[in-house]
């Protein structure tokens, strides 16, 4: 038969479901009345002769259904019939179907929330036009993807694989509008930006190459979207107003889309400047210094049938013409491309690491969870085996049962599924109008998308059809005759022996996720006690950039000289100093130094690259590093005499060779300034990573290298806990009676802290939640276990007590198998969490798993877990009385 | 279960094709036709006929049309289509070289072998 006609004869079916029962029916009907007509002529009457007549015909209702089946297709019908069935079945059983809801509802939760993020991280593409061939450049082996301005033009320009390079770099200004400057972030945006990446404007126009003629040429601002909503209130009459930006004027182009949010995935500005004209916001900017790498990212998309590696020997071989023409500045330019959004291989590769640990483990409690569920379900099969075997002996097929038992299972994973979503969708919303860092514009764009649904669905209908899967064998060896004729109490002996696995892999499951979350845990709470190199309690910090307020040259040093007089006047303050940016901040300033006696300052011949700091004179004091040598800077050091450098303890040891007679010794900048040691401080932190080794680290007077852009750190002795308001309004107003067009920042030093430890403390959090939730299963699963094994032997256990068994013996009778099971599967989940916790020492600072403490928790947690699971059923076998039992017999 | 479609498969689909190329028949007819061609010999129970006369429509070896029967009731008659026809010819053959087959194969005696 055609497939086509097949097709339509079933929609047909379908449509048709009333009229062809009916039409069955009739033609039944007419069979058993010409029967009972010939019954009727052999002398019957007709009421014997149409009762004989049914008889004869046989089981009428079955050959009804085996004959909608010989028509084909009316498998939508029987599902029907299956779902209706099911959820008839379980509203007789609610506690069963709603801890089963529950607990998938937890898994699929888990799973999409954990899949959502690394989808929106990771799988989903920028939002922009032909997104699967833009990549960014990184230099082969440098984990940082910045590029000099003038190697940007050289690779845009010299370049044949790529449709147009385009570059961005972060910045932040005073916006002014006529009030009050506003603190603002926004993107420094090569001229092409735009057309490289093929968006389109949403109001006005956008900046473009032709806009550029060097330096401050093009004083404009392209909005974006969400900033001209919330702070233009969607005014279309923005397009061409002036505004101020550091008190330069810039005049408004036009507005991006919503859903072009910049392209860097976790950081959107508020709005996008040409690059040529950010030296107005941040006076580093110098377009032709080759050697000053300051361009954040450059990226493109590849043109057509240009491969990866074509494009990477391409730009590498620019990297040779560029080491050959310029060798001071571009030593080892090969290039590698990668993935754009996420800043290169900087810090990917790491949360890829952990994000897809993270999925596995998700996994893992799903997994744990249909093992839960499926030993549920063979409970339930073997409980209603009295009804499966009645169901057969009446004429059922098997598969009929199979399907109804799958249909059962699908339900409950769909239900589960649905709600597992829905709190999932919930988590991700808030996660994605989460702001960790308040001083930033960041956050985590995981707002689930179409994948992320089909995901959870699928997610929900494998783990059905898995635990709907377990009681299968079960159903096809039932012998009808055997079980009517016994009881229920028929032996299941297989049944169980699959459900003792499924729940040593469950234990072993929960006992991986305890160890990962017992180990993180431990790793963050040893880093909060590690040495920092510096005293976070008790500090306040103030970021401001004089430059915004339009401050320049020698005026900017001597208003810090007044803010930091202004600041000591505080009650309570104790010593306030000056630094660029401070450590452990999202950002950091790397430099090459070189040996006293270099002449040549290629980066190849650079001593080590080192952290590197411009702080005053009251910064070690204020900061809490302690001085271990030397002398601390004065407010002499500045630039009438040689520079000066304080070195921390690494420095003096990789860079001079010792670390106790470094003082006094000399070295040498990349520009080939000459720096004398004069003072050696401890080792502590730097980079936004607490977990990182000991790095070199230099710290120059910044009245030697001025900056405007600092953070005054406020060393106070009051309970920052209970007086940090009071103290940050004393800041605010001394600041504003200096100068009240001056934006400023102002937080504790603690609350600055977060963003170092954020990576541990997320890592510590989701681990925590997965490891709880791991509990939980186990705990469902080794309770129903117990419980289950507990009912079933509760005669054998009556007669025991009978017999004279003591407690010990009844609870051994009772519940040793379940606690064999138990330790099994904490042995095996120990083990194997020791493995999985080496993947963690990527992220949480410390996280070794050979760790006493460790071991003994997830043991001692391990233990009562199986204690509070078995309490319930351990005090019904206790309990048990036999005479009631056997009475009850 | 028991079942008499399973003792010999395809033999019930046979019977009806053969009983319907006889004459159009509605259901109970079939039914006599068998029994009245066979001699009585072979008892199907009733309720089989029908799946198995479904499942021969839906293969386009039968066609069925609803017309008043004999006992002027209402009923639907079936006939044999073309290809029905032809597969009708085809099973009968392979029957017959079935039961050729058997038959010799049973009268075999010890030293014919």
């Amino acid at each position: 038969m055609n497939p086509l006609g097949y097709f339509r004869s079933a929609v047909l079916r379908l449509f048709r479901r009333a009229e062809i029962s009916e039409d069955v029916d009739a033609e039944l009907r007419s069979h058993l009345e010409h029967r009972a007509d010939d019954l009727e002529r052999g002398g019957m009457d007709r009421a014997e002769a149409e009762r004989l007549a049914r008889i004869e015909f046989g089981a009428r209702e079955r050959y009804k259904e085996e004959s909608y089946e010989a028509l084909g297709g009316n498998f939508v019908q029987t599902a029907v019939q299956d779902v209706r069935f099911s959820g008839r079945v379980l509203r007789k059983s609610p506690g069963f179907a709603i801890a089963a809801v529950v607990t998938l509802a937890l898994a699929i939760g888990a799973n999409s929330v954990v899949f959502a993020v690394l989808n929106g991280l990771f799988l989903r593409p920028l939002n922009v036009s032909h997104s699967q061939d833009l990549y960014s450049l990184q230099r082969g082996n440098d984990p940082y993807i910045v590029q000099s301005y003038p190697d940007y033009v050289d690779l845009r320009d010299r370049n044949r694989s790529f449709d147009g390079l385009a570059a961005y770099t972060i910045l932040q200004a005073g916006f002014d509008t006529g009030k009050n400057p506003s603190h603002v972030w926004l993107y420094g945006v090569s001229g092409n930006y735009f057309d490289v990446l093929g968006v389109q404007p949403y109001l006005g126009r956008f900046v473009h190459a032709s806009d550029e003629h060097g330096l401050n040429s093009a004083p404009y601002i392209v909005l974006s979207y969400s900033y001209w909503h919330s702070h233009f209130q969607d005014d279309a009459g923005v397009v061409g107003r002036q505004v101020r930006l550091n008190k330069h004027p810039f005049t408004i182009l036009g507005v991006a889309p919503p859903e072009f949010r910049g392209t860097l995935l976790f950081f959107s500005p508020d709005f996008f400047i040409p690059m040529v004209n950010q030296q107005q916001l941040a006076g580093w900017t110098d377009l032709n210094a080759r050697g000053n790498r300051w361009v954040f990212e450059v990226l493109g998309h590849l043109k057509p049938g240009v491969t990866r590696t074509e494009a990477a020997a391409d730009l590498s071989s620019i990297g040779a013409y560029l080491q050959k023409a310029y060798p001071k500045d571009d030593d080892q330019a090969s290039f590698i491309l990668v993935r754009p959004g996420l800043h290169g291989n900087f810090f990917a590769p790491a949360m890829r690491a952990f994000l897809t640990g993270l999925m596995l483990l998700a996994g893992l409690i799903l997994l744990a969870a249909c093992a839960n569920l499926g030993s549920l379900f063979a409970a339930r099969a073997a409980d209603r085996s009295r009804e499966v075997a009645l169901r057969l002996a009446l004429g059922s097929s098997r598969t009929r049962i199979l399907r109804q038992l799958f249909t059962e299972a699908v339900l409950i994973s769909l239900a589960g599924g649905a709600a597992g979503l829905w709190g999932g969708v919930i988590v991700l919303h808030w996660l994605s109008g989460w702001k960790p860092f308040p001083e930033f514009p960041m956050n985590i764009p995981v707002n689930p998308d179409a994948t992320v649904y089909v995901v959870a669905l699928l997610l929900a209908l494998i783990s059905g059809l898995l635990f709907g899967a377990v009681p299968v064998r079960q159903v096809l060896r039932t012998n009808p005759y055997e079980v009517v004729k016994a009881g229920s109490t028929a032996r299941m002996g297989r049944g169980i022996a699959v459900r003792d696995v499924l729940l040593v892999v469950q234990i072993a499951i929960c006992a991986v996720l305890v160890t990962s979350s017992m180990v993180a845990v431990r790793g963050l709470a040893r880093s909060m006690h590690t040495n920092l190199g510096i005293e976070p309690q008790n500090a306040m910090l103030v970021d401001t950039d004089l430059e915004m307020a339009g401050y320049k040259g020698d005026e900017v040093p001597a208003m810090q000289k007044r803010m930091i007089d202004a600041m000591a006047t505080i009650p309570g303050v104790s010593a306030v100093g000056l630094v660029d940016i401070p450590p452990l901040h999202m950002g950091w300033a790397v430099s090459n130094v070189f040996s006293e006696k270099a002449t040549d300052f290629r980066p190849s011949n650079a001593v080590a690259q080192v952290i590197s700091y411009r702080v005053s004179p009251e910064y070690f004091k204020a900061a809490g590093t302690v001085l271990l040598t030397g002398r601390n800077f004065s407010w002499n050091d500045d630039r009438h005499v040689p520079n000066v450098a304080v070195v921390n303890r690494e420095f003096a040891s990789k860079v001079l060779g010792s670390a106790t007679d470094a003082v006094g010794k000399h070295y040498k900048m990349p520009d080939g300034t000459r720096v004398e040691v004069v003072g050696i401080v401890e080792d502590g932190k730097y980079t936004a990573n607490i977990a990182e080794d000991p790095q070199p680290a230099m710290f120059l007077s910044i009245l030697q290298i001025p900056a405007s852009d600092t953070w005054m750190v406020i060393r106070t002795n009051l309970d920052m806990g209970r007086d940090s308001q009071q103290v940050a309004s004393a800041i605010r107003s001394r600041l504003r009676g200096l100068d009240a067009g001056l934006p400023s920042f102002i937080q504790t030093w603690d609350e600055e802290m977060n963003g170092a430890l954020f990576g541990s403390r997320m890592a510590t959090a989701s681990l925590g939640v997965l490891g709880v939730m791991g509990a939980m299963l186990s705990i469902t699963g080794i309770f129903g276990m117990a419980a289950y094994s507990v009912s079933r032997r509760l005669k054998e256990l009556g007669i025991r007590v009978a017999l004279g068994a003591q407690r010990r013996e009844v609870l051994a009778a009772a519940l040793g198998r379940a606690f064999k099971l138990l330790a099994f599967g904490s042995a095996a989940g120990l083990v194997l969490g020791l493995l999985a916790t080496k993947v963690l020492a990527f992220i949480v600072y410390e996280a070794s798993p050979r760790d006493p403490l460790v071991l003994c928790g997830v043991v001692l947690a391990m233990a009562l877990l199986g204690l509070v699971a078995t309490w319930i059923p351990a005090q019904r076998a206790l309990q048990v009385n036999p005479l009631a039992l056997l009475r009850e017999e | 279960m028991g079942d008499q479609a399973q003792l010999l498969p395809g033999t019930l689909d046979l019977l009806i094709l053969k009983a319907v190329s006889l004459g159009p028949l509605h259901g109970y007819g079939v039914l006599l036709r068998i029994g009245q061609i066979s001699g009585s010999a072979l008892l199907i129970e009733q309720g089989a006929l029908y799946p198995a006369l479904f499942r021969l429509v839906r293969q386009g070896l039968l066609k069925a049309s609803w017309g008043i029967s004999d006992n002027n009731r209402r009923a639907k008659f079936y006939e044999l289509t073309t290809p029905g026809r032809k597969r009708l010819r085809e099973e009968q053959d392979g029957w017959n070289r079935l039961a050729a087959a058997m038959t010799s194969a049973l009268a075999a005696r010890p030293e014919e072998v």
